[in-house]
């Protein structure tokens, strides 16, 4: 077996790694802006990587596929969820396509892996989901923005809202990886009660939670918090129901549900407690104009992947019509970015000296649409205007 | 003490899951001679026609009752189509060959039954609990689970040491140009064999579906599991792929369950966590590797191997 796998990977990366160099100096001509995106398009979480490119074409849609007047290319790669491909997806980006921006990357491992070599090209990142604390701290970057949030302000908006409902005695389950350290860090950090038990699963293959329920059951907590993103939150929340807990411990969660889980959570996610940054329901005209748009194009509701990769468009297409295209003056590009001059589905938009944003988190829970149809719907506000707590730690 | 309990149950159902994939694998694999990585897309597939069925049928046991022959003719129409003209081949050819079947068939699941997925919806009563022991409720639906898992386990024992297709089976694994020798048509043995595999994988993706929900690639990750169980039970022993199986499920749990707790007594919370989450999936790898040293053919080879 193992020489099998050995050769290979030694003919993959022998592929990756042969040089194409056609078509690089005819790509300097053309008056074209090239944004390269990551996410995940295969696999089981293919649907959320979907989510943010069906957004992403939507905004470019509105903008006429122009930004400043210049004709937008975007090349969409798949990191397979793989911080390994991902790294390597995105050096392509650079190096062949040698793209304008990059942007995407759904998952914090992915990112991490992979953002090193656009800032050391000085080429220009907007993270549209994860937002690890490394980049957010001293590892701070001019040409990192994250158009979505940073890690820690969900999860420290569910530590909030449990001190609101009075829960004392606490029970924690993440993937062990950077967002679920984020993660679990962001509710201790507001939570003022007795964590009296966490678990950090395997990440991204263990689907099987079985041993974390079972322990959930023997410790009896008042409550509790879960962060398992894309698939594993259908999954979850299928075994605790069928470990019959659902009714007895209620469950606070963080990027858990969202419009693609939802369509297979269904009543398995009513009457639990979430926090996020969006949803349909906000009352803003672009959020409004983004919603029945894409409900019209992709007969789909969207989820918050999307809404921040629709944001992230935005947000380049406004930093290039500020520098009128003239993307060589980086200074001029990355303090046009830091502007966030556009029209957020989050209503107003500004970022933090670390270039992430600061923002309100919102109490929400699923709600029945119809007999088949599910939505997630705002209920109050955890946290106004939000800064990150690691935006202290970075000298920018 | 009832927490153990509970955890071993958990561990013993997660080992029966591997075992019934591991079975096909592993007479496979002994018997054909063949690397078959494309066995985690079976088990896959297995599980989508379980919930395709069981949509149509509105009832979780119909939907299994067809997807288990649908599993079994998807695996014998590839065994013809594709892998029969690999047998010749060296174990390098049918790596990439079934390689290439699983990108194949993820994609063949992505066109037919879409990208987000599926769940499969069981009755009523099997979606709630029962005590098992007083004070100890556990999910019906993996004690289910567990049943159905011994239950394949003893058909299984009595077929292969019971019936004359298992003395051919049994007799394939040790010494197959015999068998054929002896006048044996192999071809239809093998085909038969292949089949057997596929609905054992099918039946194992089909009963981890309500649990995990059915998914692209769900097929995989426990695939590898399966292959690490074959290779500690020994390539064509069904016997040794049940130990092997019991034992990867209940170190896997165990070590989840218990190792950050023990850690947690002289490390800080976060580095318990992270160092048991490690250990715990090492675990098993550290058994493959211990196994290996000391018996490098498995705990249980086939005779004459």
């Amino acid at each position: 077996m193992r020489p099998a796998f050995q050769t290979l990977a030694l003919l993959s990366t022998a592929l990756m790694a042969f040089p194409f160099a056609a078509d690089d100096a005819a790509a300097q001509a053309a008056k074209k802006i090239k944004i390269g995106f990551v996410t995940t398009l295969s696999g089981p979480n293919a649907a959320y990587g979907r989510d943010m490119q069906n957004a992403f074409n939507l905004a470019l849609d509105h903008l006429g596929k122009k930004m400043g007047g210049v004709p937008v290319e975007v090349i969409y790669e798949d990191d397979e969820q793989k911080p390994e491909v991902g790294k390597q997806k995105t050096e392509k980006l650079l190096q062949r396509d040698k793209v304008d921006f990059v942007a995407g990357y759904i998952w914090s491992n992915v990112l991490l892996a992979s953002y090193k070599p656009v800032l050391d090209a000085q080429t220009f990142l907007i993270g549209t989901n994860a937002g690890p604390s490394q980049l957010a701290g001293e590892g701070c970057s001019p040409y990192f923005f994250a158009a979505s949030w940073q890690n820690d302000q969900n999860h420290m908006a569910v530590g909030e809202l449990l001190n609101q409902k009075g829960v004392k005695k606490l029970y924690m389950v993440a993937p062990n990886y950077a967002a679920g350290v984020d993660g679990t860090n962001g509710v201790k950090s507001l939570f003022k009660g007795q964590v009296i038990g966490q678990d950090m699963t395997k990440w991204p293959d263990q689907l099987d939670f079985s041993g974390e329920i079972s322990k959930i059951r023997a410790a009896k907590p008042e409550a509790v918090y879960v962060f398992f993103p894309g698939r594993a939150g259908v999954q979850f929340f299928q075994q605790y129901s069928q470990a019959g807990l659902k009714k007895d411990i209620p469950v606070y969660s963080a990027f858990t549900i969202d419009a693609v889980t939802l369509k297979l959570q269904k009543d398995l996610v009513l009457d639990t407690y979430l926090t996020s940054t969006w949803a349909t329901d906000l009352p803003y005209a672009a959020n409004q104009k983004f919603v029945a748009d894409y409900k019209k194009k992709y007969n789909e509701t969207p989820a918050f992947y999307g809404a921040q990769s629709y944001d992230a468009a935005n947000l380049i297409a406004s930093a290039v019509t500020a520098t009128k295209g003239n993307l060589k003056d980086k200074k001029a590009v990355g303090a046009a970015l830091k502007a966030a001059k556009f029209d957020s589905v989050r209503g107003p938009f500004k970022f933090g000296n670390n270039n992430f944003p600061i923002q309100n988190v919102y109490q929400q829970e699923a709600y029945k649409v119809s007999d088949t149809e599910y939505d997630l719907r705002t209920v109050s506000t955890v946290l106004t205007a939000h800064t990150d707590p690691h935006a202290a730690k970075c000298k920018m | 003490m009832l927490l153990i309990f509970e955890q071993f149950l958990n561990g013993l159902q997660i080992a029966l899951l591997l075992f019934l994939l591991a079975a096909g694998l592993t007479l496979v694999f002994g018997i054909m001679d063949m690397v078959n990585l494309a066995h985690g897309s079976l088990y896959m597939m297995g599980a989508y026609f379980a919930a395709v069925f069981t949509e149509w049928t509105g009832s979780f046991f119909l939907g299994a009752a067809l997807a288990l022959p649908a599993g079994a003719l998807l695996g014998i129409v590839t065994e013809i189509i594709a892998l029969r003209t690999l047998y010749t081949r060296d174990h390098l050819d049918q790596v990439l060959a079934t390689f290439g079947l699983i990108l194949f068939f993820n994609e063949l699941a992505r066109l037919m039954f879409g990208a987000g997925g599926m769940t499969i919806e069981t009755p009523n009563w099997l979606q709630g609990q029962i005590e098992i022991l007083p004070g100890l409720p556990y999910p019906s639906y993996r004690f289910l689970i567990i049943l159905v898992g011994l239950l394949c386990a003893a058909f299984l024992y009595v077929l292969v040491q019971r019936t004359r297709l298992g003395m051919l089976i049994r007799a394939g694994a040790s010494n197959r140009e015999m068998v054929g020798a002896l006048g044996i048509n192999i071809k239809q043995l093998f085909t038969l064999v292949f089949g057997l595999g596929s609905a054992l994988a099918a039946l194992a993706g089909l009963m981890a579906g309500p649990v995990t929900t059915v998914q692209i690639g769900m097929g995989d990750n426990i695939l590898i599991l399966a292959l690490v169980v074959i290779v500690i039970g020994g390539i064509g022993s069904l016997p040794g792929a049940f130990i092997a199986a019991l034992a990867i499920g209940i170190i896997d749990t165990m070590g989840r369950a218990f190792l950050p707790n023990m850690l947690g007594a002289f490390l800080s919370p976060s580095d318990a966590s992270t160092l048991a989450t490690a250990l715990s999936s090492m675990l098993i790898y550290i058994l493959m590797a211990a196994v290996l040293v000391l018996r490098p053919a498995g705990l249980f080879p086939a005779p004459g191997r």
